[in-house]
């Protein structure tokens, strides 16, 4: 076991586990935010992380034995905790300066095309740029752009929105056969492509859409459907057929049309199980499914910002709202009324 | 005339064939090393003599190979970089092509100290010629028994593979160029596990510089205590430098550690004064990457005292007024040159060779070298300054590899040191277009 201290809370966890592992057990335990902002690293996946650089901190403390501050900010993905290690993430200012900078850096060449997005809503982007970006942009230049690729009937590739995390790469060597897809060129010229645009037909290659952080690999067959924020998320299963798929989804409902189905995922944003492309494309039918009920979205982005909540209120279940931060506004009288709702 | 460890036999024609290095003392420390030494004595002699890395960061080497994990069972490989990419850097293009078998000697000794039976020479791309004069010395080696089994009688085996690389920057990088080795995209490996733990396909691997691998040599020869005793403090040993820029004498010169920076320009024995009798204006002193420096401050420290050819004085005072000696790029740049147009020029490279891995440097490289463009361009406001300092800033220390510090680095130096030339080039966006005569013009430039 290791003790270690992040943003002035202790925690003991086995040796081996990374700080962002730590901090998330942390707020897990505790109902703290102090989990930094993810974009490359899945736990679900191997060898992922250490790309993007928003989750990095400031180690002060090396360990117990080694009590030297490490020179460099690190990224807690893939930095293993050390008994006795202190670690700031949200109570150093100059961390969240150098994170605001990451941020800026990722934004500087995204085409922030939020209003004709498929993934504005439950952006990983939208929420890391809202809640560690600043206001404004300092890039006057033009934009790096490429044209929209199909890979397959099913996967739309837009490699503008793209942030190179990895994610889908390491999907397709992980959990497809025969990958067909990776980085070519290099630099801030480097796409995530398959070769010579060849489709990725697999079973599960529908699950970089769910992987994919921000607008670059979304579903063609939900493509300018609805704004996710105005279908009704739920959760469901079916007896797959597929050994590897677990038959459990999430099904994105308007009314009685399913318009969407993806995996299920966690408060981090991970799916917790990959689902095959037949449960994902091709069972979109109420009846092809057995609903459990309302899903959880405890992620925070715009959906599950109000979304449930919203509902429930509009039901009068509740009087209070949860915030970003952990603290619970009380509502009052006007609950219904959403200028209050927005605070 | 100081003394000449790796060159000393440089000028002898046909020193390229077995034969002729072989008369001049050539294979003596393989025969030295594997007749007389257990592999831990080399280590331990290379330790001893306080050499350090060749290829930029100035590592010790005997630390290095310590650290090599040796489990048993798990083949261990020895890697030589020769991806010299650094612009400015031309010293181990220069070693092989003229005595590529003091680099296969070193690499069989070494190989021997570090229980590597498989070793591999990985090239950059651009060297195309060197590729056949290495695979040549080595078929020569192995006709003559110096390599493959049973070498010398001693019954120590060893192969040797020359590996060409793609001609990228980021593979000279030593996790990116074992990605590479792999047959992989060279994007660099995040660390831990180094690559003495889990290297070259997972295994125990130690990557060293050519000119690293070639001081081992005259390491092993002469003992490393006496090796240790040429240079000064902690930089032992000579050092390849290769003089580039506005001088009379521009080349490869071997020099002893300690050497003053002043001698080194003035002297006919290096560079022999700044050509066309012109005033120095500013020295790169360890390849593109390291900052940049104005005269009075490569001459003479921040303190006053002198500045010599070595790890310590380089860097004494730190980035604010020190810099570093890097992999001995030397670059000299008279009274003429613009350091935005230089800057540029680094900065177009960096940018272009990004690897695209970590978000910092990808995105980072491509916004300075547009905000230099605006400077080229007689674009630029004052809030550019301002601005190009802040980028490199949340570059440096946030990537995986110190491509991102490379970057960073002489952008940071340049505004450091001469942003008095940056804000010229906002008032007045034509002089860009004659330096010469505007910065005469007004005095700007004090030597």
């Amino acid at each position: 076991m290791a003790k270690v201290t992040i943003d002035d809370i202790t925690i003991d966890v086995p040796d081996g586990t990374s700080i962002l592992a730590a901090a998330r057990m942390i707020d897990e335990q505790h109902g703290t935010n102090i989990a930094p902002p993810t974009m490359c690293y899945y736990s679900k996946l191997k060898t992922t992380g250490g790309y993007c650089r928003t989750c990095i901190v400031t180690v002060e403390k090396g360990s117990e034995k080694d009590p030297r501050p490490m020179p460099k900010p690190v990224p807690s993905c893939r930095t293993n905790v050390m008994d006795g290690m202190v670690v700031r993430n949200t109570t150093s200012p100059e961390l969240l300066e150098a994170r605001a900078g990451v941020v800026e850096f990722l934004l500087i060449n995204h085409p922030l095309d939020c209003p004709v997005c498929d993934q504005a809503g439950e952006c990983h982007l939208q929420d890391l740029g809202y809640e560690n970006g600043k206001e404004g942009t300092r890039y006057e230049f033009q934009r790096r752009e490429f044209e929209p690729i199909d890979i397959g009937d099913k996967i739309k590739l837009h490699m503008n929105r793209c942030i190179l995390c990895y994610r889908c790469v390491k999907t397709c060597e992980q959990i497809t056969d025969g990958r067909v897809h990776g980085v070519i060129n290099r630099g801030d010229h480097a796409e995530i492509s398959t070769y010579i645009e060849k489709a990725i037909d697999n079973d599960f290659s529908g699950n970089v859409i769910d992987v994919c952080p921000v607008g670059a690999l979304t579903d063609r067959t939900f493509r300018f459907k609805s704004r996710v924020w105005f279908t009704n998320p739920v959760d469901a299963h079916r007896d797959c057929n597929n050994e590897k798929c677990s038959g459990k989804t999430r099904l994105w409902m308007k009314g009685d049309d399913v318009l969407r189905v993806t995996a299920r995922k966690d408060r981090w944003g991970e799916v917790e199980e990959f689902i095959c492309n037949s449960c994902r494309f091709d069972h979109k039918k109420t009846s092809d499914w057995t609903i459990e009920g309302p899903s959880k979205i405890s992620h925070h982005s715009v959906i599950s910002q109000n979304h449930n909540e919203l509902r429930k209120l509009q039901l009068g279940v509740h009087k209070q709202i949860k915030q970003l931060d952990g603290t619970k506004i009380d509502l009052g009288e006007g609950a219904l009324n959403p200028n209050n709702i927005d605070k | 005339m100081s003394k000449k460890l790796l060159l000393t036999y440089d000028h002898i024609p046909g020193i390229n064939t077995l034969e002729v290095y072989r008369q001049n003392n050539g294979y003596k420390s393989l025969e030295k090393a594997l007749k007389t030494m257990k592999p831990d004595d080399i280590v331990e002699e290379v330790k001893k003599s306080g050499l350090r890395g060749r290829g930029g960061a100035g590592f010790p080497t005997g630390m290095k190979w310590s650290f090599l994990a040796k489990p048993e069972g798990v083949p261990r490989h020895l890697v030589c970089n020769a991806d010299e990419s650094e612009p400015g850097t031309f010293k181990d293009r220069y070693l092989m092509e003229r005595i590529p078998h003091l680099l296969i000697e070193g690499m069989i000794v070494s190989s021997y100290a570090l229980g590597a039976n498989t070793s591999y020479i990985y090239v950059r791309g651009e060297y195309f010629y060197i590729i056949k004069i290495l695979q040549n010395a080595i078929k020569e080696a192995y006709a003559a028994g110096l390599l493959g089994k049973n070498i010398l009688g001693s019954g120590y085996d060893l192969d040797l593979y020359v590996q060409p690389g793609g001609g990228a920057y980021i593979c000279g990088e030593e996790t990116a160029l074992l990605e590479s080795l792999e047959g992989k995209r060279g994007n660099p490996r995040l660390k831990p596990p180094f690559p003495a733990v889990a290297g070259l396909w997972g295994r125990p691997t130690v990557v060293n510089n050519v000119e690293t691998i070639a001081a081992v040599v005259p390491i092993v020869n002469g003992g490393g205590d006496e090796y240790a005793k040429i240079g000064i403090g902690k930089s032992t040993g000579t050092k390849l430098i290769s003089a580039s820029g506005h001088i009379n004498k521009p080349g490869v010169y071997e020099i002893e550690l300690g050497v003053p920076v002043e001698e080194f320009i003035y002297s006919d024995e290096y560079c022999g004064g700044i050509r066309n009798g012109k005033k120095l204006k500013a020295v790169v002193a360890g390849g593109s990457s390291v900052p940049i420096l104005p005269t009075e401050l490569i001459l003479k420290t921040a303190k006053g005292e002198p500045r010599l050819m070595s790890y310590e004085s380089l860097s004494d005072g730190g980035f604010a007024t020190g810099t570093m000696l890097g992999s001995g790029g030397f670059i000299a740049m008279d009274e003429d040159t613009s350091i935005v147009k230089n800057l540029f020029t680094f900065a177009r490279f960096y940018h272009h060779e990004s690897c695209g891995q970590c978000s910092p440097c990808r995105e980072g490289t491509g916004w300075m070298e547009k905000i230099l463009k605006k400077f080229i361009d007689g674009k630029a406001t004052m809030s550019d300054i301002d601005l190009l300092w802040d980028v490199q800033s949340k570059i440096e220390g946030k990537t995986i590899c110190p491509l991102g510090e490379a970057a960073a680095w002489p952008v940071a130096a340049a505004i450091r040191h001469f942003r008095h030339e940056f804000e010229e080039y906002v008032k007045n966006p034509q002089s860009i277009h004659d330096v010469k005569h505007y910065f005469r013009l007004n005095n700007l430039v004090e030597a």
